[in-house]
This record gives C-alpha cells, structure tokens and sequence, in this order.
C-alpha cells in the first residue's frame, strides 16, 4: 500500500473524455459539411484518423511508452479531424495522409508528445502541406447546387484515390477557390466588393454552404462552453478582436473591407474560436494570458486575411500566437490568495 | 444577515458524512494497551518523566513539553508503563518514534484534578501554563500547541474564529461533537476571547450540517453569549481550511507566511475550544478526543477515544469488514494512509477510515498535464498547479518557489479534478520537503562556515598574540641589558609564565610515572595467554599515547 | 560599401567605449567568484579536496587550478550546482573521492583519555572538553569532516551515519506511474 497518497478520491474525469468530448461537439459542424459538400469530408477524416493513430502507436513503440494509455487518449483523434477538416475535402488520398503524419510524428511526438508540444499539431500539418503542396489545396468542392456538374460519391472516392475524374470532366468544373481566396484575387483584380459578394458562391453573410459549416461549429463551440471543456475566454477575445478589428476597416472604408460577420463566418474562423485556439497544450494557463493569446490570434488572422498573401490567416495566426504562449503566461501570472503582487 | 465572502475554487467532492452522524459519540472501550507517542504536536518532542514498571494514575504527566514550543503529554488511563521505546507511529514515513506503552489495569482511575471553578480569577500567563501543562493542541489536525496561539500582541485581534466548517468527507467527529457538547465548546470560547481580547467570535459551520448549527445556535441563547455568532458557510471543499473560513467570514485573506493575528483574526477548531474548557475547568488533561471510524466497517460511528488507542481495536469496535486493506487517519482529501493498523490514536486523529479497493481504488496511472488548468480552477490558493507541477517534477526548486509552492495549503483539490490524474499534491510535497532540507543544509553551512572562520581568526590571533609577546619580551631583555643594574627577574627563562606551565606539566609529567611505577600490578600472577595479551595491548597503547603527547609537548614552543 | 563599413567600424567603437566605461564604473570589489563558489560548498572544512578547508579550495576553483569534482560531502548535486555556476560541464567523481552518507562524530566515552587533540583538529570547535576530561562531540556543529578520527590516540572516535527520523525525513519523488509496473502497488 505504501505509494498510495492522498487525495484518494479523484473525480471521474479522463482525458479521453474530455477529448472524445470535443470530437462530438465538431459532429455538427461535419454533418453540414456532408450535406452541403457531399460525403468526401468523411473518407479524409477516416484516412487522416487511421494515419493518426498508426503513426501514433508507431512513435510511441519507438519511445518505448505504453500504447493502450496514450491510444486511448483520443488526442490523436483530434488533431487527425482538425487537420482533415481543414484541407479540401477533394485532395489525392496521400495529401491527408502525409499532411496528419506530420503533424502527428514530428510536431507532438518529436517535441515530446501529449502535453508538451509548443505548436498545434493540425496547424503544422496545415502550414506543410499548404507550403508544399499549394495547388491541391486551393481546389475545393463547389456547395451542392452551384456545381456545373455534381460529383457522386463513387467519383469522389476515385479522384481521391486514383486522380480520376469522370470523362469530360475538369477539376475546375467541380472545384472552386475558397469564398475569402475568391473575395482576395477579385480585389487584387479591382472588382468592387458589392459585385464580389453578388457572386453566387456568397450566401447571407460569407459563402453559401460554408457559413453553415461555421454555424455548426458555432454550436458545437456553445456545447464546449456549456459543458465547461473550454473556458470563453479565448473564444471571445478571438472573435471580439476579429469582429472589432474588421468592423473598423470596413466602417472606414466599406467598398474594400466586408463586414465582420463575414469573417466570423469564413474559412476556419469558427472552428478556430472554439477548437484550435483553445488547445490546451498550446494555449496560455492563466485567463488574462487566454485573452491576450486569443486576441493576438484574432488581429493576425485579420491581418493576414485581408494584406497577406494567404487566403485564410487561421493556421499561421495560430502558430505565431503559440510561440509567444510561454512568454504570455510568464507576464500574466495571476495574484495568488492574500498577497498583493503578482507573480515574478 | 451577515455578508460571507467567497474564495477561488474549490470542489465538491461526495461527502458521505451520513454514514458515521446518525448515532451518538459512543465511548470507546478500554483497549489492551496503548501505545502513546511523545511527538503528537508541532514542535519538540515531550521528554519521558516516567520510568519503565511504574504505575500511573489516568491524566498523570509521563512527557514533559521541552523548549518553547511543546507540549505535554499524559497517561490515558490508570496502568503501568511498559516500555519507552521506538514504536511505529501516526505519520506517512513509517519511521519509529518514542512511544511510551501502558498497559490498562482497567480501573481507568483518575489522578486528582487541579479544578477552578471561575478562571477568569486565573492570570492569563497561568491559563496559558495549564494549557501548556494539560498538553492542549489544536485538534483540527494541525495539533499546533493552544497556549503558543493564545497570545494578543498588542490587543489587535479583533475576531475569534471557531472552526466547525469541517469539509472534509466522510469526518463527522466536530459535527457530533457540536450537537452533543456545544455549551461547553462555547464556554471555551469565551475563555479564548478573553486571552486573545478579541470583540467577536465567529463560529463557522458548513450548511451540511443543520443540526450542529441549530444546537450551536441554542447553546449560544442558552449560554447568553454575547458578539458570538453562530455562521452557516456554504459547503465547498476546502471551506474548513483556516484560511479560507477567516475569508469567508470576514473577507480577510491570510498569505503563506503571516500570521493571521496580525491581521487581527486566531481561528480555533471547535475541538480545541473543548478540550481547552475541560482543562481549566476541571484540570483534565488532553487524554482523549472524538475520532470518526468510519469506512470499510459495519458500524460507523463517533468515539470517544483515549490517545493511544491502538487503531485496529478501536476499528474492530465498529466491526471491519472483509477487504479492508489500511487505515487512513483524516479524510480522503488530505488524510495519510497509516504505516501499520496497530499504531495509536494521538491528538490529530479525528478519524479513521478503514479503507478498502472499493473506496479508494489505486490511482490509475499519471498522463502527462495537457494544461487543462482544472487544477487553477479549483486552487483556493489561487496557484497555477501546473506551473508547480512542472517545476517541482524538474526538481527545479527555485522557480517552484518563485510561483510560490509554500502557499499550498496541500488540499489536494488539484489532484482530485485532474483529468491525467497525477499526484500533484505528492509533488508539491517532495518540492517543499526537498527545499526545508536544503535551507536546513544551507543553514548549517553557513553556521560552518562561520565556526571555522572565527576558529581561524582566533588562530590566528593567538598567533599573533605570542609573537607580540615575544617580541615585547625580547624588548625588554634588550632594555634590561643596557641600563647598569641588571635584572635578573627579567632575564630568567624560568619566570616566563609559559616556561612556568612547561616545568609544571613536565614535573606533573614526572610524578604521574613515578607513580605509575611505584604501583604495582597486582592480580598478575595467573594469567591466560589471553588476558596477557590484553594487558600487552593495553600497555603498548599506553606507550603510545605517551609518546604522542610527549611529541606534542615538545611541538609547543 | 566604405560607409557601411564605416557604420558598422564607428559602432564597434562606440560599444566597446560603453562596455570599457561600465566595466569600470560597475566594478565589483572584491572576488565576488570566490564567494559564489564557497557558498555552494557544503563547510564541512573535511579538506578531502586536498585544500585546506572550504575556501581554499573555493579560491583554486576560482583560479581554475583545482577541479570541481574534489568535494565528496557536497556530492553530485554540489558539482551540478559549481558547473552550473560556472558554465561548465557536470563531471563525476573521480579516483578515490566518493560521496559518503552524512555523518557524525561519536567518541566512545569510556576509551577516551582526555587529550585534546581531536579538539585541536576540529575545523569548527565542534568538540567540547578539556585536557584530562572527557570530550564530546556537539552533534548539531559537527560537520561530519573526519579530521578528528585519524589524530585520537586510542582510536575512540568513530563516524555514525545519520539515520532518518521523523523530523528529517523527506517525502520521495512520486513514481510517475505510466507504464503498468511500475503503477504505485
């Protein structure tokens, strides 16, 4: 008996649940995206869960750690979602393969795996495979309704895994640039931004289809927060800056800027608010650090978006706010009980 | 209505208090023996004032409180010592400490009582005395000596805090103790108040328990108490931390480090408060106090037991079951699980949970932290656990303190929500213990340090001192040659007081071996070659020393 | 190109002016190394380094002539703590010098005659008694150095490991159960 400390009641909360948790919360979201986008979204969540977990317990054998532990930690699982739903669902099978094997063996493992990597794994995969490999990762599928010609299911799954389309058919026909990457080349063509958003692509407030996809994360986001798996802070500060920050630019000058709405409803806004930016290995431990993290994330996505020359500012906002995170949590030590100072 | 005050965090982990508050504190039974300890509080340990075979009368003296802080410690019962030696004792180590053993003769006969019917006749130097004398600790569990608190330092306490809050689960023994005893928790009370020269007095107890606070509030109209208010506080662990039940009731916030009368608040458990009234009013001693036995057993309940007490057979009064496989002495949250079943009950034990896999499963092994912050969350220190965490299991000490490692309070509440379930609580307690060692070391470093310099500077000086001397000496020869009247006295070796010393230890030297010679052995003629051998030995030795302190002689100048 | 180099000349100047005047006018008096360095030593004065107390041996590391794995008694986490703070590598001991369990002094009173020379040898005056009486060892002083074992002409001096009890006693390190044999039993 001895090694056995207090406390000896814990409550019965894992990981794994907390994980599995946010998987079902991203479910929403998913089921938008199949029904706007067809099913192609579900063959890259399954290759990228499979690769994950292979590479997984492939890396953990090589580190000598015990598997059933860590597999069952669902973490995998997560970054491999994050990371499919964030390259084309249209993409050769090996994209999605080589993009989450990366992000799971170099970015978590070789910085020491759960808990210690300083970069959210699916941002780095995102960030490789949009560096390496930027032309199959501009060709997404067009919102059901507005395809020149719908793409079946079965043709769908050859063209992930043979490069095939059916005869007569050009990628371009049932593929289309993102409604933010269509909204950044037609400014830089001198389009006024009224005639931009008539275009049919654009729904209510950003792309048909894909604005859906972000209200779904949206409320998967309001189970995160209901169930106290993610605090508001970082979503708030998030969406708070870009909503302020592209408010202002559109209100000084309304023909160049879109609304902020349609920022908040754009490319990977939404599931960024609620399930990339408050990964907790990645993000500041204190509330004013969230705050500040958050809101530094939300000014670069803006930055990126509308003066970068990336169509969605998401990935990289991320990835710059996680290298300040030590150096945010270090500043923003809270006071502890009866002092009056703050932390060194 | 008065305003409460909240502190940060906190959990609500099951209480199951329900199983051991439903029956009356019973009197336990006489055990076999009893196994005393003389370390029960903080502070030096009590000194032995018995002797092995003697008998003692129940509340008799047998450990003297030693130095300043202590206590004193005293015969449970009527009964003869049976031993004074190093016994498994009460503490997570599992390391011997000394024990007195007292066997029971069963008559459980009382020593004569030192009463005092009015102590406010009493100096306060002389109440705090008998508390000292009646070895009186805070039975929170904290079992700091009571007089040691009892102190006001320029009047400044403005509030007595009694504590009854008791958060922790499964413990019911102040619940039980404050519906059965509250008139003379309050009597004791009000003779704190009066040492402390506090106004008011605040009792706080969490709202699980109602009956306690309606018989509190009844003794306190009965008692006609005034400025003494019975406080319901919400129940949350750890609302019955000192430090959090001074916030809660009066918005102060204690910081590691300060005492907590310097903000103008004591806080005292309600325990204490009642044994600290039965010894003044009726001069007993701390010989007993209510212990929960509750857990894996068939009966839980609240006994009086004496200090002592082996644990299994006061368990066994409230039926073991099957599985059980150790005592924790405390709560689940922060009590320890005992070394052995047989050690004995001292004054910190307020309950005993005979724990089985059932209740407490083994910890399922750690993950690494994700950062989650659920521990932050929960802290009622206000800490960032994990930041703790981090720099304790890196063993790096400093950056533990800088994020201020000592103002955990050890709750445990961290532990209890984390999701990888690491033992944090158990890595803070490495980091602290780890650094009191260190500072001890550094501390008898420098001490060291410091010995020997001022070893080397007296060297040194005596040095110098001689050559001084010497040289004044050699001065004065040359003074005395030049005048006309020499002066022998001066010139004379013999007169150098040193000389004087050296002609003494040789002649002191010369008759102790005239002596040595003159005396002969005796008893030599029969000898076994062994016991020559021995003597051979012995004089060789002899010789040697003599020679080594005749080279010593001759080094000395 | 000439101005850059100009630029980039002028500035080396300037920064070089600045960090001569800070030397002197930021000047610490005194060998404030030494100082560092003796702190880190544990004062036992045991001379197991081959210098004659802590700080001479102090002043040979300072000066570089003496290695930092010499001192026995402040054990691995002393040489850590002297190759932390002076940028050098951790080395382990060496040769004969191995680390010991902290000791104390104990004279066996019976054997002792009483000659003082154990007092004359402790470096810190940890021994109290007088010539022809019987010495003690003050255990709280007592460094645990072993100076005075060799000079006791009867051999009464014997070094006792000091043993945990309760009040020294450390709470361990807690095994990071992760793999399934080594999970707390």
């Amino acid at each position: 008996m001895s090694g056995f400390f207090s406390p000896f009641i814990t409550k019965p909360v894992s990981v794994s649940q907390i994980m599995l948790h946010v998987l079902l919360a991203l479910i929403p979201g998913i089921a938008i995206y199949v029904w706007f986008y067809g099913p192609a979204i579900l063959i890259s969540l399954t290759l990228a869960s499979i690769t994950a977990l292979v590479i997984e317990a492939l890396m953990l054998k090589i580190q000598n750690k015990p598997l059933a532990p860590y597999l069952k930690d669902n973490s995998a699982l997560l970054t491999a979602w994050l990371l499919a739903l964030s390259i084309p669902p249209l993409a050769p099978w090996w994209l999605v393969v080589v993009g989450t094997a990366f992000a799971i063996s170099i970015s978590k493992h070789l910085y020491g795996g759960l808990g210690n990597n300083p970069f959210n794994p699916a941002m780095i995969g995102y960030a490789v495979l949009i560096i390496s490999f930027p032309s199959h990762m501009t060709h997404w599928l067009t919102p059901h309704g507005l395809a020149e010609i719908p793409l079946s299911f079965p043709d769908q799954l050859n063209y992930i895994f043979h490069g095939m389309l059916p005869d007569g058919v050009r990628l371009d026909a049932v593929t289309m640039a993102t409604p933010l990457d269509t909204l950044k080349t037609q400014l830089h063509l001198n389009t006024q931004l009224k005639d931009i958003l008539e275009m049919p692509i654009y729904g209510r407030m950003a792309g048909i289809g894909s604005e859906w996809v972000a209200t779904g994360f949206l409320l998967g986001g309001i189970y995160l927060l209901a169930k106290r798996l993610i605090s508001w802070h970082i979503p708030a500060a998030f969406l708070g800056t870009l909503f302020i920050t592209s408010g202002l630019f559109h209100l000084l000058d309304p023909s160049h800027h879109v609304a902020p709405l349609f920022h908040w409803f754009s490319g990977a806004a939404m599931l960024g608010a609620f399930f990339i930016l408050t990964d907790p290995v990645t993000s500041p431990t204190t509330p004013r650090g969230k705050l500040i993290f958050a809101a530094g994330a939300g000014l670069l996505t803006y930055l990126i978006r509308s003066f970068g020359g990336f169509p969605d500012g998401m990935a990289f906002a991320t990835l710059l706010m996680n290298i300040c995170v030590p150096l945010i949590d270090a500043w923003t030590q809270p006071k502890v009980f009866g002092k009056k100072e703050k932390q060194p | 209505m008065r305003t409460l005050y909240k502190f940060h965090g906190g959990v609500h982990p099951p209480t199951n208090k329900t199983q051991s508050n439903l029956t009356p504190i019973a009197q336990a039974a006489l055990p076999s023996k009893l196994l005393i300890p003389l370390h029960q509080h903080v502070g030096s340990s009590a000194k032995p004032v018995v002797e092995v075979g003697e008998y003692v009368l129940k509340g008799q003296r047998i450990g003297r409180p030693e130095g300043h802080l202590s206590s004193a410690v005293h015969a449970s019962t009527s009964g003869t010592i049976a031993a004074i030696d190093m016994q498994r004792v009460a503490h997570p180590s599992g390391i011997p400490d000394l024990c007195i053993t007292l066997i029971p003769d069963g008559l459980d006969e009382w020593i004569a009582l030192d009463t005092c019917d009015d102590w406010t006749t009493l100096s306060h130097t002389d109440l705090r005395h008998r508390l000292r004398e009646a070895g009186v600790v805070g039975l929170g569990g904290a079992v700091f000596p009571s007089d040691m608190k009892l102190y006001s330092h320029k009047h400044k306490i403005k509030t007595l805090v009694l504590n009854g809050a008791e958060c922790e689960p499964y413990i019911t023994c102040d619940d039980m103790l404050m519906r059965e005893r509250a008139g003379e928790i309050l009597q004791g009370a009000e003779m704190m108040r009066a040492l402390l020269y506090a106004e008011e007095v605040l009792i706080g107890i969490e709202d699980n328990k109602p009956e306690a606070i309606a018989a509190m509030k009844s003794a306190v109209v009965a008692g006609n108490h005034q400025r003494m208010e019975v406080i319901a506080v919400p129940t949350v662990y750890p609302g019955g931390g000192a430090k959090q039940l001074i916030r809660v009731l009066t918005g102060i916030e204690v910081a590691a480090g300060v005492r907590s009368t310097n903000m103008g608040v004591q806080c005292f458990n309600v325990g204490t408060a009642y044994s600290a009234w039965r010894a003044i009013r009726f001069g007993e001693p701390l010989v007993s106090r209510i212990v929960t036995v509750t857990g894996n057993v068939s009966r839980p309940q609240n006994y009086d037991a004496l200090i002592g007490t082996p644990m299994d057979e006061l368990v066994a009064q409230s039926g073991q079951l099957p599985g059980t496989t150790g005592y924790i002495m405390g709560g689940p949250m922060m009590g320890v699980l005992m070394p052995s079943r047989q050690v004995g009950v001292i004054k910190a034990a307020n309950c005993i949970i005979a724990s089985s896999d059932k209740l407490f499963p083994t910890a399922k092994p750690a993950l690494p932290c994700i950062r989650c912050t659920r521990c932050a969350d929960v802290c009622p220190s206000e800490l960032q656990p994990q930041e703790l965490y981090w720099f304790s299991k890196a063993k790096n000490f400093d950056k533990a303190e800088d994020y201020h490692l000592f103002d955990c309070i050890e709750c445990g509440a961290c532990s209890y929500v984390c999701p990888s379930n690491i033992p944090l609580v158990q890595y803070y307690r490495f980091a602290k213990s780890e650094i009191w060692a260190r500072e001890a070391g550094k501390k008898a470093a420098d001490a060291a340090r410091e010995r020997h310099e001022y070893r080397e500077s007296r060297i040194e000086r005596e040095k110098r001192e001689k050559t001084e001397k010497l040289a004044a000496k050699e001065k004065a020869a040359q003074a005395a040659k030049t005048p006309l009247q020499p002066v022998v006295a001066a010139a004379n070796p013999d007169a150098d007081p040193e000389n004087t010393m050296q002609l003494k230890i040789q002649t002191a030297i010369d008759r102790a071996k005239e002596q040595a010679a003159a005396i002969k052995p005796k008893n030599v003629e029969q000898l076994t070659p062994q016991q020559q051998a021995e003597i051979n030995d012995i004089e060789a030795r002899r010789a040697r020393i003599r020679e080594l302190a005749k080279d010593n002689t001759d080094a000395q100048p | 190109m000439f101005s850059a180099l100009l630029v980039m000349a002028a500035l080396a100047i300037v920064l070089g002016a600045v960090l001569g005047f800070a030397a002197i006018k930021f000047r610490v008096e005194g060998n404030p190394l030494v100082d560092k360095i003796d702190a880190v030593l544990p004062q036992t004065q045991c001379g197991q380094c081959g210098f004659p107390g802590c700080k001479p041996y102090a002043n040979a590391i300072a000066e570089g002539t003496a290695d930092i794995n010499l001192c026995p008694p402040g054990g691995e986490e002393g040489i850590q703590k002297l190759a932390n703070l002076l940028g050098m590598e951790f080395k382990p001991f060496g040769g004969a010098t191995v680390p010991k369990p902290k000791s104390v002094a104990v004279i066996d009173e019976s054997t002792c005659i009483g000659c003082t020379l154990c007092i004359q040898a402790c470096p810190v005056d940890a021994i109290a008694g007088a010539a022809k009486q019987l010495h003690t060892v003050i255990v709280p002083e007592c460094t645990g150095c072993e100076l005075c074992v060799p000079p006791c002409p009867v051999d009464c001096i014997s070094m006792i490991p000091i043993e945990e009890n309760i009040t020294n006693w450390k709470w361990k390190y807690p095994v990071y159960a992760l793999t399934a044999s080594k999970q707390a039993q």
